[in-house]
């Protein structure tokens, strides 16, 4: 029995220690928002945030989240997160949308850490999220857009 | 390709039956009187021998819900087909809302493809508003006690001078049931360009604020009770292997491990899979590498990337392959007699669709034996028959139930996922939910074929071009999913794809011009050959628009003067109206446009250079029409930056102008990414890429400047979800010779 936090509640799986927690969040808390892409942490559609910070759910083993706090995308709600989610809208960045929670949670860790990015620091911190649809322009428009900067 | 048309004889309907007013167009079923259809419709709503297509529906509160029969994979259909009818019924776009339908014969031939969701939708949504519209009109009318000639709707409200009344309060109070005959229905005007209150202008797309939030449900989302979970074994070969034995002895020591499953589909589509079941998908996955299966291996186990495009090669120097899609003029006695001549061969390499959601369905029998597949999917009325074939059960007994697609891009145009998890489900008589890991997911993707293309032109004494003559070889989806849709050739030999040939009939005047189908038969039988995003033309037009550009460098003229001089809009180029009104002018028109634009013709610095192409989008019946210049810089080691891409595109009216640009910026950059980024080999009968760590599509740190312009129009609306892609490549390709003199004949482009 594994115990952790999920968006502010205490959490208990019996499932294997190796047991992906992408799949943990998904199928035994319910939580679809978090989405399955590669499985090799090399698409980003699985990004939550563990003890604050962005992590790949798909490889994340469930033991190593004992103790831990994680955030999907249900329970961001951090200024930045809000902002992010607002700018997301306004700039009508999603198309086929099944990459944008991953993407809101990995730019959500950028703008706490670097309130202000520079074009140049957005595509470092976003350039391991794909989207399919290729929709990055926008993605880069909404995260100037929710720090504040250039809208 | 003619789009299917389903639709003979209809009537337009609306009854009172409920709470409000439901209007639908109804196709009569054979032996069915419109009379008694009408009869049935008004007193029930709909009936077992009509097929209303129920559109929209307002309630008393004068809340509008549109039905959408398209899918929703981030093109926003749903917003512009809502808009298109909204506008014309007068309704309060604060009210309306959509629903993505689940299929039902009642809705007609379900498909989102093609680029055709507006352009097949816009004449018939219109007018059946329109007829709403007038419904609306008349009933208030009377109840205002005013002429209906003097009220006018809008903003969910019909108004007659400084009296007015909103939509709720007619349906409620007001008589609306009416019928309209086909002629009628065929005569109804619908709102001039101007009089647009919704077309054409900025809105928010309705399935944005869910997908910022998380909130969207897309089929591998979806639950069922006591489901158990689906991974595929994926065969040596997608045709003719099979299984011999399956050893599961080390997969028993997984906790939750069922049992494996070996799959008999009569379709033919799933040969040689065995499917691992589990009580959750961890326990699948891991299962999965656990089982071992031993086959007998198809034939093609050993095919390479290298053995198709080598077929290609030789199908497309073979004259006598193929059968012809284009034979205007003489073009092999121009070649003959040509004072001079020059040929390339041009390749792309198999890529992969890629949907970040991987293939998955969720499958239920219910106790009347109904098949109840929840997965998103494009084509349901292509997939249904195949799962009633391959279950022996009636096209009435599958129902696909629609939830919004983690991307399409012709991946999802084939349902092929939901046969073994079908089989399975009626197999355990429970809920089975397949899901594919990436691996899986590409080695079972209906790739994009590899392709070979070989172009000749010939020239007379004084240089002019006289004959292009074209043969493309590739696999061929249209042949093995939905063979008829195959065309007949010009010269009666045979069929052709068109979805592996549009793009070849240019609306350039060339005096002679051929061109030539050719099926890849080992590519064919090989692999399942795939729709991907803009399908033909977005490899067809790589070999055009790169050859021209050749052609233009050995006659020593300017690329764009001589591609507007070949747009002269005569004879059939002229085009005709109301799709292809403006023909070839049109297209000479954005050239232009991009020309002035991007600065054509001005001095670069060394090591870079401009390219231009141009397209028609995805078939010359229904031309979107781009131009596309692409500036480059290529360096010593022959690695290439896409600096900018400017695109001029004319789709006639922008329904949802923003959805418009957002479906632009996708399709140009998947045109670089085809073009630079993305590529696989067949490699023992499979692709060798099924991964990122491999698999290398775009990502933002290769994103270039993009300036999109699209021209103002009231011209009938035309697609845009493909077209914006086909020219990127060949002008990246151009561009790259323009700045190294390094010509680019193979898809991705590789230099070094």
């Amino acid at each position: 029995m594994i115990e952790f936090e999920v968006n502010g509640e205490t959490v208990t799986s019996d499932s294997p220690g190796d047991t992906p927690l992408l799949w943990v969040i998904r199928d035994e808390l319910k939580l679809k928002g978090t989405k399955f892409g590669c499985g090799i942490a090399q698409c980003g559609a699985c990004t939550v945030h563990l003890n604050g910070q962005a992590t790949r759910s798909c490889v994340t083993p469930l033991a190593a989240v004992a103790g831990t706090s994680i955030t999907t995308i249900e329970g961001l709600d951090s200024s930045e997160g809000d902002a992010l989610k607002a700018a997301w809208v306004e700039a009508q960045v999603p198309q086929c949308g099944y990459c944008q929670s991953g993407q809101i949670m990995t730019a959500e860790n950028l703008l706490k850490s670097n309130p202000n990015p520079t074009d140049e620091e957005i595509t470092a911190f976003m350039t391991g999220n794909l989207c399919r649809c290729m929709s990055y322009t926008r993605i880069k428009k909404a995260i100037r857009a929710a720090s504040g900067g250039e809208s | 390709m003619k789009q299917q048309r389903t639709l003979t004889r209809r009537s337009f309907l609306a009854s009172s039956a409920g709470t409000g007013l439901v209007m639908g167009l109804g196709a009569f079923l054979p032996g069915c009187s419109r009379e008694s259809a009408v009869t049935e419709v008004a007193e029930t709503g709909a009936s077992a021998s009509f097929s209303p297509v129920v559109w929209f529906d307002i309630d008393s509160e004068g809340n509008t819900l549109i039905n959408i029969m398209r899918a929703e994979m981030g093109q926003h259909v749903g917003t512009a087909l809502a808009r298109i009818m909204a506008d014309e019924l007068g309704a309060d776009w604060d009210r309306v809302s959509i629903k993505h339908v689940d299929s039902d014969p009642k809705w007609g031939y379900m498909v989102t493809g093609g680029s055709w969701s507006v352009v097949t939708s816009f004449t018939a949504l219109s007018q059946a508003a329109a007829a709403g519209r007038i419904i609306l009109i008349e009933a208030a009318a009377t109840l205002m006690g005013v002429s209906a000639d003097d009220c006018t709707a809008r903003g969910g409200q019909v108004i007659a001078g400084d009296q007015s009344m909103s939509f709720g309060d007619i349906v409620s109070k007001g008589d609306v049931s009416r019928t309209f005959s086909d002629e009628e229905l065929a005569a109804m005007p619908v709102k001039a360009a101007a009089d647009r209150d919704l077309i054409g202008k900025p809105a928010k797309a309705l399935d944005v604020d869910a997908k910022s939030r998380g909130e969207a449900v897309y089929g591998l989302d979806t639950e069922l009770p006591n489901m158990v979970y689906a991974h595929p074994v994926i065969a040596p070969t997608r045709y003719g292997s099979v299984i011999e034995s399956i050893d599961d002895s080390a997969a028993k020591e997984i906790p939750g491990y069922l049992q494996t499953l070996t799959v008999n589909d009569p379709s033919g589509f799933v040969q040689g899979m065995a499917l691992v079941i589990a009580e959750s998908f961890p326990a699948a996955m891991r299962a999965t590498e656990a089982v071992q299966v031993s086959w007998t291996a198809g034939k093609t186990a050993e095919v390479s990337e290298d053995d198709i495009l080598a077929e290609g090669a030789k199908l497309v120097n073979d004259p006598t392959s193929g059968t012809l899609f284009v034979n205007d003029g003489d073009a092999e006695t121009a070649i003959a007699n040509a004072s001079s001549s020059m040929s390339s061969i041009y390749r792309t390499s198999t890529a992969l669709h890629f949907t970040l959601e991987p293939q998955n369905a969720l499958v239920e029998f219910d106790d009347d034996g109904v098949c109840h597949v929840h997965a998103g999917n494009q084509w349901q009325s292509l997939i249904i028959p195949v799962l009633a074939q391959s279950l022996g059960i009636e096209e009435s007994q599958v129902v696909l139930h629609q939830y919004y697609l983690g991307g399409g891009f012709g991946r999802r145009l084939f349902g092929d996922q939901m046969i073994p998890a079908a089989h399975a489900a009626r197999e355990l008589g429970r809920p089975v939910k397949l899901i594919m890991t990436r691996p899986a997911d590409s080695q079972f993707d209906c790739v994009r074929s590899p392709s070979v293309v070989r172009l000749e032109a010939a020239f007379d004494d004084s240089g002019e071009l006289t004959a292009l003559d074209h043969a493309a070889a590739a696999g061929w989806p249209t042949k093995s999913m939905a063979p008829g849709f195959l065309g007949a050739g010009v010269d009666g030999n045979g069929k052709f794809d068109g979805f592996s040939i549009n793009g070849a009939d240019t609306w350039y005047s060339i005096p002679n011009h051929r061109v030539r189908a050719i099926n890849n038969e080992l590519a064919q039988e090989t692999f399942l050959p795939g729709w991907l995003r803009a399908v033909g033309p977005g490899w067809i037009s790589w070999g055009v628009e790169s050859f021209l550009d050749e052609v233009a460098a050995k006659r020593g003229v300017d690329p764009i003067e001589m591609r507007l001089a070949m747009l002269d809009a005569e004879g059939k180029h002229a085009g005709s109206g109301p799709h292809a009104v403006g023909g070839a002018a049109r297209l000479r028109a954005i050239l232009e446009d991009v020309r002035e634009r991007s600065g054509w013709g001005r001095e670069l610095p060394p090591g870079e250079g401009m390219g231009v192409a141009v397209s028609h989008g995805q078939e010359r019946a229904m031309p979107t029409w781009t131009a596309c210049v692409a500036h480059v810089a290529v360096d010593e080691s022959g690695e290439i930056v896409v600096k900018k891409i400017w695109q001029t595109l004319d789709c006639g009216t922008r329904v949802h102008p923003d959805g418009a640009m957002a479906q632009a910026e996708g399709a140009t950059l998947w045109g670089v990414s085809l073009a630079l980024h993305e590529g696989t080999r067949f490699e023992d009968g499979h692709v060798k890429d099924r991964n990122l760590d491999s698999y290398t599509p775009l990502r933002m740190a290769d994103v270039p400047e993009l300036d999109i312009h699209f021209m103002e129009s009231d011209e009938f609306p035309m697609g845009l979800g493909e077209p914006p892609l086909i020219a990127v490549a060949p002008a990246i390709g151009n561009a790259v010779f323009a700045a190294s003199g390094r010509r680019a004949r193979d898809l991705p482009i590789r230099l070094s």
